[in-house]
């Protein structure tokens, strides 16, 4: 029972992983750029989520659409701004400016907020509540939740990219920015559109993780952003539902790792993902090669 | 420079594009050397040339997808010269690129829509497109990928009409198609100019060109080798612009060239004018 409780809890971790990465898979999908920030901006909201439940005392559910729109107006900003300009003189200029938004950020979360960690109270009742499927394997809500905001996220995602204008849009410069403007698309303001969207992601991502665990400033480039990294390439770059795939065998492989002996956590998750990218670097869900 | 005089008969009225004395670098290379045309509406004028005489980089930099290092382009009267790309097409400049350059993650429908999203007002819907082309109808939910050349050639067409342009760039129809299509294929350019839309079109196959064109121009190395009505130009003369034969200095043979087209410079139609 013991492996099956690895495996349950190792699949529900995936959906707080898939979160971590559904926005690092959308940047590099569609702009081909890779956020080094991209952990970062998680801890960053979920310090927002704790300042604002701190500063106004609303409930914690009012607190997530509000960091959402802060995020996600944070997107589209620093996209317009710091990221398109970085676009315009090449892709490797991309990986310095976000390598370098990172530092900035986890500096100015120590600054501010100390290296002591925190976490987003939600009231224990919530956070320890859990039932039991049979001896040995309990299951947390908290987990279910968040597993369960992790697939409605992403079939959100992918209604939006599939059905709407601005989806289609996304798309479309994703595939082709140059013809794309042929037909009166300003890419960076659907850039700005993405990164927005996928910034919103983070915003979700940060506050879950703040919720399962605590935050601490270098939480970001420590842990989500590894995950993040991991999760995508084993799933398959720019895939959305490989995020989720990447996610579920990324958690997996860390709790039978955990039950092998507690030190392997890590170690199995990286092993996997090594093996990924020897074996199938294209990731576990990625279509034959187009063209 | 002085405003060219008004050109060969049946260009008439105000021209909707004018490009005046374009010079256009890819880095170091000069791709464009003054260029000037002026293209009216209801017009199909042609600009033809070998590989790399710079024909394709004169429609993008027109579309704004290139910048121009000397030079303006006036569109509708107005100095578009440093416009974006993106607004130039929502004001009426729209452009089929080389090479089709549809989305291929896109179905068919995805693509015309995408050509619609920021659409002027005019004749121009997806479904005149399915009527002009009846077999997209059809197949509208497949991706483009999986089409043959003439076939994604259309799409390409139809994504740039429902946009509804006032002048549309067609940078070269005829590549990698057999000419059983590309005679197709320009077989629908009366349908399009008899909705309003003036043709600015870039072509290496010249006898295509000359069939079509009521103007051409022929580029050699980035300068204008020949320049006139179709009707006024012997099939010598085009063979000489295009291949650059005849005298060898370049200046000196598109002045001749010119000269014996009846045609003129635009300093040349200037002094004609005051004289």
């Amino acid at each position: 029972m013991a492996w099956v409780n690895a495996i349950v809890q190792g699949i529900l971790t995936g959906g707080l992983y898939a979160l971590f990465a559904c926005g690092l898979s959308l940047l590099f999908g569609v702009m081909k750029v890779v956020n080094l920030a991209h952990g970062d901006l998680a801890t960053v909201a979920a310090y927002i989520g704790i300042g604002i439940i701190a500063a106004i005392h609303v409930p914690f559910l009012w607190s997530v659409p509000i960091v959402v729109v802060i995020m996600a107006v944070l997107g589209y900003v620093l996209q317009r701004s710091l990221i398109q300009g970085a676009i315009s003189r090449g892709e490797l200029t991309t990986l310095i400016v976000t390598f370098g938004l990172s530092i900035v950020i986890e500096n100015g979360l120590l600054q501010f907020f100390t290296a002591n960690s925190r976490g987003i109270g939600v009231g224990s009742s919530l956070i320890s509540a859990s039932f039991s499927v049979a001896s040995g394997l309990q299951i947390a809500w908290l987990d279910v939740a968040i597993f369960g905001l992790a697939v409605v996220v992403l079939l959100s995602l992918q209604y939006f990219l599939s059905a709407s204008k601005y989806g289609r849009l996304i798309r479309a410069v994703a595939d082709d920015r140059e013809a794309a403007q042929l037909s009166g698309a300003d890419y960076r303001h659907v850039f700005g559109i993405c990164a927005a969207l996928a910034f919103a992601t983070v915003a979700l991502a940060g506050i879950a993780y703040g919720m399962t665990t605590v935050v601490t400033p270098t939480t970001g480039t420590d842990t989500i952003l590894l995950f993040a990294f991991a999760a995508v390439v084993i799933g398959g770059l720019g895939s959305l539902w490989g995020t989720l795939v990447g996610g579920i065998v990324l958690g997996v492989a860390q709790q039978i790792g955990a039950q092998i002996n507690i030190s392997y956590e890590l170690l199995a998750g990286y092993i996997v993902f090594l093996a990924v990218l020897v074996i199938r670097p294209q990731g576990l869900t990625a279509r034959r090669s187009q063209s | 420079m002085s405003t060219p005089a008004t050109g060969t008969p049946g260009q008439q009225g105000a021209p909707l594009l004018d490009v005046r004395d374009l010079v256009v670098h890819h880095g170091q290379l000069r791709a464009l050397s003054g260029i000037s045309l002026r293209v009216y509406p209801g017009e199909v004028y042609a600009i033809i040339g070998a590989n790399g005489a710079g024909k394709s980089t004169l429609l993008r930099t027109i579309a704004g997808l290139h910048h121009p290092t000397e030079g303006q382009i006036l569109y509708d009267g107005r100095d578009v010269t440093g416009m974006r790309p993106e607004k130039r097409a929502t004001a009426g400049i729209g452009m089929v690129p080389e090479g089709r350059r549809l989305f291929p993650s896109l179905t068919l429908e995805e693509n015309l829509k995408v050509g619609a999203t920021f659409a002027r007002s005019g004749p121009w819907t997806i479904e005149r497109v399915y009527d002009l082309f009846p077999w997209m109808k059809e197949r509208r939910g497949q991706k483009t990928a999986q089409m043959s050349g003439g076939e994604q050639q259309s799409v390409a067409i139809g994504r740039a009409l429902v946009a509804n342009p006032r002048v549309l760039l067609l940078d070269e129809l005829s590549l990698g198609l057999a000419p059983v299509i590309v005679q197709r294929i320009y077989g629908m350019l009366p349908q399009i100019l008899s909705s309003g839309v003036t043709v600015l079109l870039v072509e290496q196959d010249v006898s295509q060109a000359l069939r079509v064109a009521t103007h051409l121009q022929c580029l050699l190395e980035g300068h204008s080798t020949l320049e006139g009505r179709p009707a006024d130009v012997t099939a010598e003369q085009v063979e000489a612009a295009y291949f650059g034969m005849g005298e060898r200095s370049e200046a000196a043979e598109s002045t001749a060239v010119q000269s014996a087209a009846g045609q003129s410079t635009p300093e040349q139609s200037a002094a004609e004018g005051s004289a």
